[in-house]
């Protein structure tokens, strides 16, 4: 960890010196990463996002980003330097980012932060995240009928709630239209570690999932799945095109660009405020990548009518009835999940074994 | 849970797999440290002969050239280092910490165009008579060379150390530089060969990540592997054999946890998590006897 503060704090330099010749009116956003930008997932998408900020305000606006940036105490140095260097808007794009970025926000009421996926707020910090359990749900909703072996498995990252929703998000609707499915978890401790994804993958391959649905960045688990032959993927935080038609026959896309755009205007403006921001596919933040033709059509069909329906908001992805994992009452029929408790999320819906590590 | 889900005969297969980036690496450092050398980038060696085997093997699409382009890659690094280290005398802790940096950021940007681009395969060997025994023969007999690569490097460190007289001298420069010196031996060119050495091995170590592992090209893909054949070389006591095991406790760790959280094990998963890291360490200390080459570090010059 060591190494990545050290190579985050030489970046963090060149940065200073570049910046010091910057036009004094411009406006600085500053992004903090947790993998690197080439992993072709999480990261790779808020980067596509900086750069769309960069393409919208051309030289009214400098973006400086770290990345590989560890969760915890090394964050909240690369944070506190970025405000030092004069940076007016910073976007934490991990979970892992919260206590740090509530910390130094406190120190620097002047600067704007945006932590995504967490649950924590400051008059000086926002926070945004994406309805990715709606896209889960469409996954689920293929998963379910594209097994043959009924066995799913799930890679996870950590036991967090943005996790945990997705699984039963993803388990629910797989149950509706397969009631003998069964789903394997594997929590892989890491956000990116690909030859950890990949094994994790071939666990799960070996133990009789015939669908891999993933909460990790890389796209080892995809190249596993691949090699393997005869198993279904999704594509998790980008498109992962390259491994369609087959394995990857959907993906959960996330598109960051329109709020951080939004989000920089509104500092250009002098009109940010604090918000919360919790947009799904209806207003573009998750995007469902295009259903191979490795489904039958009339799966895709019902799984772009589910996509639709959660666009339009006629129908939510945690409508009852729905029972906790311990069989006590959840959702009453009909009743839809509040967002509180969505935020929070830290149990297992009906059906599913094992435990949430706590 | 549900153990029966687990196949222990794939299972033993897959920590094979597991252990051979951190075996090569680690074999590749032992011989390096037992020369008196401390090269603390392994992780940057690795890295870097992930991607120079990728593009090499994409480039030709034949994966042998590609293992062979990523020894040279990390080898042209560890000379790097060398020449640093040994011509110019400068701290290793320091220069091996620089060569990780450095190689992260050049792997990063050598492989700017490969992103996304699949490797050539690397077919298992099906091994003739062998490969047919039951039980056995799946475990052992069949996998991609590169695993045998690993096991024949370490049998071949073993037995360059301890029964030849090249290795006797390498290991006299390692533990007590001066004294070589004095009967005649060449301190700086032997380091400069064992420090290429180990590069060469390491890139082998992240190029087996990057063509059969994962097998992609992914920024920072290592992911601190590295680092874990650097501990294992000293948990190891700096002896071939004991690398081995740790090597595949390590791997087989990995691999088994990920099974029994896989077949819904009643043990908190935080504790399946850190189990490879546990054991490895505890087997090893426990059965270690090992002591650091006396030279292990210490800058050699001919006039000091």
């Amino acid at each position: 960890m060591t190494l990545k503060t050290l190579l985050a704090g030489a970046t963090l330099a060149l940065g200073f010196a570049s910046g010091a010749f910057a036009d004094a009116h411009q406006t600085k956003v500053g992004f903090v990463y947790v993998g690197p930008v080439g992993d072709g997932g999480w990261t790779y998408e808020h980067n596509q996002a900086r750069l769309a900020v960069e393409a919208e305000f051309g030289d009214a606006v400098e973006t400086v980003f770290v990345e590989s940036v560890p969760e915890g105490p090394d964050a909240e140095r690369v944070m506190s330097q970025m405000a030092l260097g004069g940076a007016d808007l910073i976007f934490t794009t991990s979970f892992g980012y919260m206590d740090p970025t509530i910390n130094v926000a406190a120190k620097f009421p002047d600067v704007k932060f945006e932590h995504a996926t967490g649950f924590k707020r400051a008059d000086n910090v926002s926070t945004y995240s994406a309805r990715f359990y709606e896209g889960r749900a469409v996954q689920g909703h293929i998963a379910g009928q594209m097994t043959t072996s009924n066995v799913i498995g799930y890679i996870g990252s950590f036991p967090i709630p943005e996790v945990v929703r997705g699984i039963n998000a993803a388990y629910i609707h797989a149950k509706a239209v397969n009631p003998d499915v069964e789903f394997k978890i594997v929590w892989a401790y890491t956000w990116f570690d690909p030859a950890k994804e990949a094994e994790a993958a071939s666990v799960l391959i070996e133990q009789g999932a015939d669908v891999i649905l993933q909460h990790t960045d890389s796209t080892a688990p995809q190249a596993a799945a691949q090699s393997a032959g005869n198993v279904v993927t999704f594509g998790q935080a980008s498109d992962m095109a390259e491994f369609g038609p087959f394995p990857r026959v959907s993906s959960i896309i996330d598109n960051w660009a329109p709020y951080y755009i939004a989000r920089t205007r509104a500092v250009m403006d002098g009109t940010w405020t604090s918000t919360d921001t919790w947009d799904g596919i209806g207003a573009g933040m998750v995007g469902i990548g295009e259903i191979s033709s490795a489904v039958p059509a009339e799966i895709k069909a019902s799984a772009e009518a589910l996509r639709d329906s959660l666009a339009d908001g006629s129908y939510h992805a945690f409508t009852g009835p729905v029972n906790k994992q311990d069989g006590s009452a959840w959702l009453a029929d009909g009743e839809t999940a509040d967002d509180g408790t969505l935020a929070g999320m830290n149990f297992y819906v009906e059906g599913i074994t094992g435990d949430v590590p706590q | 849970m549900d153990l029966s889900s687990i196949n222990p005969v794939l299972l033993l297969a897959s920590l094979m797999v597991a252990a051979t980036p951190i075996l090569l690496a680690a074999i590749g450092e032992l011989v390096v440290e037992r020369a008196g050398v401390l090269n603390l980038g392994v992780e940057g060696m690795m890295i870097t002969g992930a991607v120079c085997g990728f593009v090499v093997a994409v480039g030709t699409g034949s994966p042998w050239l590609g293992f062979i382009g990523a020894a040279a890659g990390g080898a042209f690094l560890a000379l790097l280092f060398g020449i640093l280290t040994q011509y110019l005398l400068s701290n290793q802790v320091a220069t091996g910490l620089a060569l990780t940096l450095f190689g992260l950021g050049l792997s990063a940007l050598i492989g700017q165009g490969y992103i996304g681009i699949k490797a050539p395969s690397f077919p298992d060997w099906h091994i003739p008579l062998l490969g047919d025994i039951p039980v056995i023969g799946p475990i052992v007999f069949q996998h991609d060379p590169m695993v045998y690569v690993g096991l024949i490097l370490v049998a071949a460190t073993w037995w360059f150390l301890h029964k030849t007289q090249s290795g006797l001298v390498l290991r006299a420069v390692g533990e007590n530089h001066d004294a070589a010196h004095a009967l005649g031996y060449k301190v700086t060119r032997i380091r400069i060969l064992a420090i290429m050495f180990g590069g060469a091995c390491a890139g082998l170590g992240g190029a087996y990540l990057s063509l059969v592992r994962v097998p992609q090209w992914t920024e920072g893909m290592t992911a601190g592997a590295g680092w874990i054949a650097l501990a294992i070389v000293v948990f190891a006591g700096w002896k071939p054999w004991r690398l081995l095991l740790g090597a595949y406790l390590f791997g087989g760790m990995t691999v088994l946890q990920l099974n029994l959280q896989a077949a819904g094990l009643a043990i908190p998963v935080e504790y399946l998590s850190m189990s490879p890291y546990l054991a490895t360490i505890v087997v090893l200390v426990i059965m270690s006897s090992g002591r650091a080459p006396g030279s292990l570090g210490r800058i050699f010059h001919a006039s000091r």
